[in-house]
C-alpha cells in the first residue's frame, strides 16, 4: 500500500472486480431473471405469455400450493420448536454440572449438520422402511419432520452452549448459593444468557425448513399423494415436470423473499442482543 | 452442591441424545454390504471424481476470489463501499431454490448444462458471497500499524497482501475452505437439474439414482451412502472447530 489507507482508492475496484462479476453474472442475474419469468406463463420451450403478477396470484389460489405452504408450517413444529426445545434442555443440562466427555458430546451431536441430506434420506429412508410411515397418510409428514429434529438439534445445542459460556461462573455460583433448583436456575440464568442465541437458532431452523428439497425429494417425493409436498418440492416439479415454469419462479422468489426478511430481522435482533 | 441424582440426570439426557444423534450414523455402518461392489457396480468411483472436480474447483475459485475482495472490502476505503457490500449481504441470503429455474434455462440456452461448469459456476458465485464476508471480518481484525509498516516499506497493496497479511489468516482462510468444501460436496439440487450425463453425476446426485435402482438392496444402499458421506466426515472430525466455527458466526449473518 503505497498511499495511506485513510484515502479512497481505485485499486479497490480491481480487487473486487472479479469476485463481483462471478457473483453478478450467477447470484444476481439469475435472481433478476427469476423476478422476470415470474410475470409468465412459460412451459420451457415455446414463447411465454405475459401475465403480470397472475403467478402470484395463483400462489395464494391455488390448494396444491397453499398445502405445500401449510406443510411447511406443521414442519416448522419439527425442524425448529422441536430442536430448539431439546437444545435447550441439553444447555440447561451441560450448564448444571461440570459434564465429562463434553467435547466428545459436542462434536457427535454436531455430526447431522455435516453429512450430506442424500446420505441422511437414504439413512432414514432404511431406518422408517420396517414401520411403514412414509407411506402412511397420517405419518408421513411428521415422520420427515423427525428427520428435520434429528438433523437440528444439535446445531441447536451448539450455539445455546456458545451462550451459556459467555455467563460468569459466579452467576451460576450465587444462584446455587440462593438454594435455586435446576428449574429456577434455568429460567433466572441460562435462559435470559441464551435469548440472542435462541433466534439464531430458530430463524437458521426455519431457514431450514422452508428450503427442505433434498429430505422430501428422497424419501417420499411429495407422497403418498402430495401429504409432504413442500414448496421447493413445488418449484423444481412446476419448473422441470409440469411445465409450469414461471409459477416455479414466483415460488422460488417467494421463498427468497421470506428468508431475506428472516434474515435482516434476525440480524436487527442479533445488533441489538451485541449492543446491550 | 449439586446432589448425585441430578448429575446423574443430566448425564443421562445427554447421554440419551447423543446416542439419538449417533444411532443412525451406527446402523448405516453396521448394515453396511460390499463396498467393492458398490464402488463397481454403483459406480461410485465415477460419482466422487465429479464431486472432487467440482469441489476442487469451487473451493479454489471461491477462495481466490473471496480474499481479494474482502481484501478490499476490509482494509481499504472506496466509494460505493457500503451499498456494494449490503448486495454481497444479500447474496448470502439468496436460496439455490430461487436461482436454479432461471440458472438451467439460460444455461440452457448457451449450452452448458451437462458440464462441470453449470455445477462450479453459480456454486462458486454463491460461496464467494459468504467468502467476501467471511475475510473481511477476517481483514478488518489485521492491525492497521502493520499495513502503515508495509506501506511505509514501499510494498505494493498485492505485495501487502499476499506476503504479510495473508499469513496471519490462515485459521480463518482454513475454516472459509472446510465450510465451502462441505456445502460444495454435498449440494444436490443444482446437480439434479443440471446434469443427465451419467459420467458428470456428483456424489449425492449418484446416490439418489442408487437408491432408484437398489431399493430392495439394504446393504449396498448403506454402504453407498457411507462412501458419499465419508469425504466430509473425515474433514470433520480433523476440523471440527473450524466447521462449528464458521456455521455459527457465519449463520448469524447468513
Amino acid at each position: 500500500m503505497t498511499r495511506p489507507p485513510g484515502e479512497p482508492r481505485r485499486v479497490a475496484y480491481l480487487y473486487l472486480l472479479p469476485g463481483l462479476a462471478l457473483f453478478g453474472a450467477f447470484v444476481l442475474y439469475p435472481l433478476g431473471r427469476a423476478g422476470w419469468i415470474s410475470l409468465f406463463e412459460w412451459n420451457g420451450v415455446t414463447r411465454g405469455t405475459w401475465v403480470g403478477l397472475e403467478n402470484y396470484g395463483a400462489l395464494a389460489r391455488d390448494a396444491d400450493l397453499r398445502r405445500a405452504f401449510a406443510h411447511t408450517a406443521v414442519l416448522l413444529l419439527f425442524y425448529a420448536a422441536l430442536p430448539v426445545a431439546i437444545g435447550l434442555l441439553l444447555a440447561g443440562a451441560a450448564s448444571r454440572t461440570r459434564v465429562r466427555g463434553l467435547a466428545a458430546i459436542r462434536t457427535i451431536l454436531f455430526l447431522p449438520q455435516v453429512i450430506a441430506l442424500v446420505v441422511v434420506a437414504v439413512t432414514w429412508r432404511l431406518i422408517y422402511q420396517p414401520t411403514g410411515w412414509l407411506g402412511d397418510f397420517d405419518l408421513a409428514l411428521p415422520a420427515v419432520g423427525l428427520i428435520g429434529t434429528w438433523v437440528t438439534y444439535g446445531l441447536c445445542f451448539v450455539l445455546f452452549m456458545a451462550g451459556v459460556q459467555k455467563v460468569p461462573r459466579s452467576l451460576y455460583d450465587a444462584a446455587r448459593v440462593d438454594g435455586a433448583g435446576p428449574l429456577r436456575e434455568f429460567f433466572a440464568v441460562t435462559l435470559p444468557a441464551v435469548k440472542g442465541e435462541i433466534a439464531v437458532a430458530l430463524t437458521l431452523c426455519t431457514i431450514a425448513a422452508l428450503r427442505n428439497f433434498d429430505v422430501v425429494y428422497l424419501t417420499t417425493a411429495g407422497g403418498p399423494g402430495d401429504a409432504t409436498a413442500v414448496p421447493a418440492l413445488e418449484v423444481y416439479e412446476r419448473a422441470f415436470q409440469t411445465g409450469e415454469v414461471g409459477l416455479a419462479a414466483a415460488i422460488g422468489a417467494c421463498l427468497a423473499a421470506i428468508i431475506f426478511l428472516l434474515s435482516f430481522a434476525i440480524n436487527r435482533t442479533a445488533d441489538r442482543a451485541a449492543r446491550t | 452442591m449439586i446432589d448425585r441424582r441430578e448429575q446423574w440426570l443430566a448425564h443421562a439426557v445427554l447421554g440419551a441424545f447423543t446416542l439419538i444423534a449417533l444411532a443412525p450414523v451406527v446402523k448405516i455402518v453396521l448394515g453396511a454390504g460390499s463396498f467393492a461392489t458398490a464402488w463397481e457396480d454403483g459406480n461410485f468411483d465415477s460419482y466422487l471424481r465429479s464431486s472432487a472436480i467440482v469441489a476442487a474447483a469451487v473451493v479454489a475459485i471461491s477462495t481466490v476470489l473471496s480474499i481479494l475482495a474482502g481484501y478490499a472490502f476490509g482494509l481499504m476505503r472506496f466509494r460505493g463501499e457500503q451499498v456494494l457490500f449490503y448486495v454481497i449481504l444479500l447474496g448470502l441470503t439468496v436460496p439455490m431454490e430461487a436461482i436454479v429455474v432461471p440458472l438451467y434455462y439460460d444455461l440452457r440456452d448457451v449450452g452448458m448444462t451437462d458440464t462441470y461448469w453449470a455445477l462450479i459456476l453459480p456454486q462458486a458465485a454463491l460461496s464467494t458471497a459468504f467468502g467476501t464476508f467471511w475475510m473481511r471480518a477476517f481483514f478488518r481484525s489485521v492491525p492497521r500499524s502493520l499495513i502503515e509498516a508495509a506501506r511505509l516499506d514501499g510494498s505494493s497493496s498485492w505485495m501487502t497482501l499476499w506476503r504479510i497479511v495473508l499469513p496471519l489468516g490462515r485459521p480463518a482462510v482454513l475454516t472459509m475452505v472446510a465450510l465451502v468444501f462441505m456445502w460444495t460436496w454435498n449440494e444436490f439440487l443444482l446437480a439434479l437439474v443440471m446434469v443427465s450425463d451419467e459420467s458428470l453425476r456428483t456424489a449425492p446426485l449418484g446416490l439418489a439414482f442408487f437408491q432408484g435402482r437398489n431399493t430392495s438392496d439394504e446393504g449396498l444402499l448403506a454402504a453407498g451412502a457411507l462412501i458419499v458421506a465419508a469425504p466430509v466426515v473425515l474433514v470433520y472430525l480433523f476440523l471440527q472447530r473450524h466447521f462449528i466455527r464458521g456455521t455459527l458466526s457465519g449463520a448469524v449473518k447468513g
